[in-house]
């Protein structure tokens, strides 16, 4: 068996779908980026391409490589099929994703200051002031070390059209990026022959770059900041990437039952008694953060963290209040918030979008209800979203409610076909849905892009929903380079230089031991 | 107790962790093996094999041949086959001394040495159960066999061949020197997340060959290994003396483990190739001492036990 049967029937599938295939041009020519892959992939016959499926997934199972499905563990379904981005294509991405993080790191300044984006007129004042992650408890001070998106994952997506555009930002608590280092270490073991002379970026300097991040953003005056990790406990769905992240960072994974707030600084109850901590990488939403500002029935976090950040006695990453940069309906402002802070044209478009408060916009969508994706605005995960061709009528008519109740609450936009990749389904590979999440590291200085992402996959024929805990998958993200001299997975071995004879031992005959003597 | 049986318990700790230390070196390389371009994976896999302490047998020696010679090849005490079926026809021989826990982990690793497929992925799933087997080994010889004399010896040979495989796995890092990142080699002695931890933002090259090298408290770190097998050589033979050692094998072991320890240096990485080498000679200068004196039946070796 070959690729011939492994990919029957691809094209068509492929073409009923009417999205961008990444792997195939029409008439199921392999594009030029994955070249290599189809070559692995054609060698392989279904028996191998499902045990190697199968030993990924127990790799998975035995590291523990798993989400939190309603109190279960369950591994991520990790495709063998990678995603390939070709180096020109993933410039414009880097540019697109460092332009954005620059823009909603000035925008977060700006709200949580003077507000001059509002005086302005670029955005109305009540749209941030309304926004359910706008929190005046952080209103009036810049925080230590000056970064507030020390972290960030910007959703794209392409359009039929094969174009990028961006589907969301998160700039409070983007999860994923262990599955990104998890898949890349699976991948290397389940389809080796595909990464021989192929230029990959590789994407393990990721912890060494966020540690070093967050000890830049240190509050000024600290030599050796002490960073931790925060994690509401085993109980949060993305434990496994906290415990992950600390570990790869060697740093202290804590809970907030480990801090103690004094005096405006922060620190942790260790054997050696309590040790000051200088930057928190805050994995718990803001709402559990600090019982003294946000609420006050939360046992996850440590009351005073926030008047210690106010203080500039501790660095948060990322920042309290973030999440009104990820407010959907600041979102369709973006764009010209780039305009506004940077100066600067958009890189990588926004999906349409229909502000519901506006009436036009609004009776459009509500008559057209079924031809559209409605989300709420403070969202994430999916969760809420209603696909309007997929819905029943009953299903449609309770979100006409709602959005007649509560115009602020929801956006509207067209249903993107997002483009496919092949992805092993049953015995054989089918057209599946994906996206991106790529994420950055912004150190103050200079925003880096890791060069990869992760892709997920929405492992049902026709769906669009990617979500993990819908049935999603990922796929490992390969970011091609498009030259030798990009650090790269594959290096071509340079000749080992001949080093200049060292010798630092006592000579030879000073220890050789008494036989050998003797028989001299 | 009989030298013979002695022999046996040193041999099976060394064997049993060479498999280990092989296991862990070969999943590591392999990946990067497979990384690079189709010319230069024959050189390069020639010089691993060299770095493990064999040679090819013919020119033609590629990847398949590779696997074969580290992990299938059950004639030679080089490969992993070959090394745990060396480690169970010693416990065999000794098998009324060694406990049947470890006797039978040892038999059971033996019959499973076939089934595995001998391709690169079957070769890391084969890589991965290795390590879950000789940890079973080990964790069998130290619960269930009395720390006296016997286990000492065990721990002997498994010291003095973690400090040799530790000192190759180093040595590895010049073969494969522009794929093989620091993380990896960490990665292959299973050290990553202990270095990690030690080191907060101290990353590179330097500081992880100095963990592997000479950190005091990592179990697999060269100056662990050869200060274990210095104290198991104490305990064997606590004759006290007022001046020097009779015992050539810990004359060596304690002089090598000395001049690492008490060694001060600017550029670890220039001196690493000799340190390496001299850790090697330590080590089968060691072994050859430790068999003189306790074991004593050189000319009349009828198994593989001298192969070092």
């Amino acid at each position: 068996m070959g690729m011939s049967d492994l990919f029957q029937d691809y094209s068509e599938a492929a073409g009923r779908t009417g999205a961008y295939d990444e792997m195939f041009a029409p008439g199921q020519q392999a594009r030029p980026s994955y070249e290599q892959v189809a070559d692995a992939l054609r060698k392989l016959s279904l028996a191998d391409v499902s045990a190697r499926a199968d030993s990924m997934a127990r790799t998975f199972l035995d590291r523990g490589v798993t989400f939190d499905f309603a109190g279960e563990e369950r591994p991520f379904p990790l495709d063998i099929v990678p995603r390939v981005i070709p180096a020109a294509e993933w410039d414009v991405m880097e540019r697109g994703v460092a332009q954005r993080v620059r823009a909603l790191e000035a925008f977060l300044n700006d709200v949580y200051d003077k507000m001059t984006v509002v005086s302005d007129g670029v955005i109305p004042r009540q749209l941030v002031t309304t926004s359910a992650h706008f929190h005046r408890q952080v209103h009036g001070f810049e925080p230590a070390g000056g970064v507030r998106v020390h972290i960030s994952g910007i959703d794209v997506v392409r359009d039929a059209a094969g174009t990028f555009r961006v589907l969301e930002d998160n700039v409070r608590v983007p999860s994923g990026v262990s599955y990104v280092l998890e898949n890349r270490r699976a991948m290397a073991k389940g389809l080796p022959e595909a990464f021989g002379q192929q230029l990959i970026r590789p994407v393990e300097e990721y912890p060494r770059r966020l540690l070093s991040a967050l000890r830049k953003t240190a509050p000024s005056g600290v030599d050796d900041p002490t960073v931790v990790v925060l994690t509401p406990g085993v109980f949060n769905s993305a434990y496994f990437e906290h415990t992950l992240l600390a570990g790869l960072m060697g740093v202290e994974l804590v809970e907030g039952r480990d801090l103690i707030c004094r005096g405006n600084r922060v620190y942790m109850r260790t054997t050696a008694g309590e040790q000051r901590v200088d930057v928190i990488y805050k994995r718990i939403d803001d709402d559990f953060l600090d019982p003294l500002q946000f609420r006050a029935d939360s046992m996850l976090g440590c009351p005073g963290l926030v008047n210690a950040a106010r203080a500039g006695g501790v660095t948060i990453a990322n920042a309290v209040g973030n999440g009104v940069a990820d407010d959907k309906l600041v979102y369709s402002y973006v764009p010209d918030l780039i305009r506004y802070y940077l100066s600067e044209e958009p890189i990588i478009a926004n999906v349409d979008t229909f502000r519901l408060e506006e009436k036009e916009a609004r009776e459009y969508t509500l008559d057209n209800l079924a031809e559209l994706v409605v989300k709420p605005v403070d969202g994430s995960g999916g969760k809420g979203l209603v696909i309007g061709p997929d819905a029943s009528n009953d299903e449609l008519d309770a979100l006409r409610q709602r959005i007649i109740a509560d115009p602020r609450g929801w956006i509207a936009q067209p249903v993107l076909q997002l483009s496919t990749v092949p992805t092993l389904s049953g015995d054989k590979f089918g057209p599946r849905h994906v996206d991106l999440r790529p994420f950055a590291v912004n150190d103050g200085d200079n925003v880096w892009v890791l060069p990869g992402g992760l892709t997920r996959v929405a492992l049902k024929e026709g769906s669009l929903i990617v979500n993990s805990s819908q049935g999603g998958g990922s796929k490992d993200t390969w970011v091609l380079a498009d030259s030798p001299q990009m650090p790269v997975e594959s290096v071509p071995r340079q000749s080992i230089s001949v080093r200049e004879r060292v010798s630092v031992w006592p000579v030879e005959s000073n220890w050789r031991d008494r036989q050998s003597e003797q028989q001299q | 107790m009989l030298s013979r049986i002695a022999e046996s318990l040193f041999w099976i700790g060394r064997y049993v962790e060479r498999a280990d230390g092989t296991a862990r070196i070969l999943d590591v390389h392999l990946e990067r093996l497979n990384h690079l371009p189709m010319d230069e994976r024959k050189s390069v896999a020639q010089e691993l094999l060299a770095v493990m302490g064999a040679r090819p047998q013919s020119d033609d020696f590629g990847l398949p041949e590779l696997l074969h010679a580290l992990a299938y090849d059950k004639t030679s005490a080089t490969s992993i086959a070959g090394s745990l079926g060396a480690a169970r026809e010693n416990a065999r021989r000794a098998r009324e001394t060694v406990s049947s826990g470890l006797w039978e982990s040892l038999n059971t690793t033996y019959y499973g040495l076939s089934q595995h497929r001998k391709d690169v992925v079957g070769t890391y799933r084969f890589c991965n159960w290795t390590l879950e087997r000789t940890a079973m080994v080990s964790g069998l010889a130290d619960t269930t066999v009395s720390h006296d004399e016997s286990w000492l010896f065990l721990v002997l040979g498994r010291s003095l061949e973690r400090a040799d495989m530790t000192a190759r796995m180093l040595s590895t890092r010049d073969v494969l020197s522009a794929g093989m990142s620091w993380v990896n080699m960490l990665r292959c002695a299973g050290a990553y997340e202990s270095f990690l931890r030690t080191r907060r933002a101290a990353f590179g090259d330097q500081h992880a060959a100095e963990f592997l090298l000479l950190d005091r408290l990592f179990p697999r770190s060269i100056v662990y290994a050869l200060r274990d097998a210095d104290e198991c050589l104490a305990k064997l033979d606590p004759s006290a003396q007022r001046v020097g050692f009779i015992n050539d094998a810990r004359r060596i072991v304690g002089q090598a483990r000395t001049f690492l320890e008490f060694h001060r240096t600017d550029d670890l990485m220039s001196e690493l190739p000799e340190h390496m080498e001299r850790v090697q000679k330590a080590v089968s200068q060691a072994s050859d001492a430790i068999s003189r004196k306790y074991f004593n039946q050189a000319d009349e070796l009828a198994w593989v036990g001298e192969v070092s």
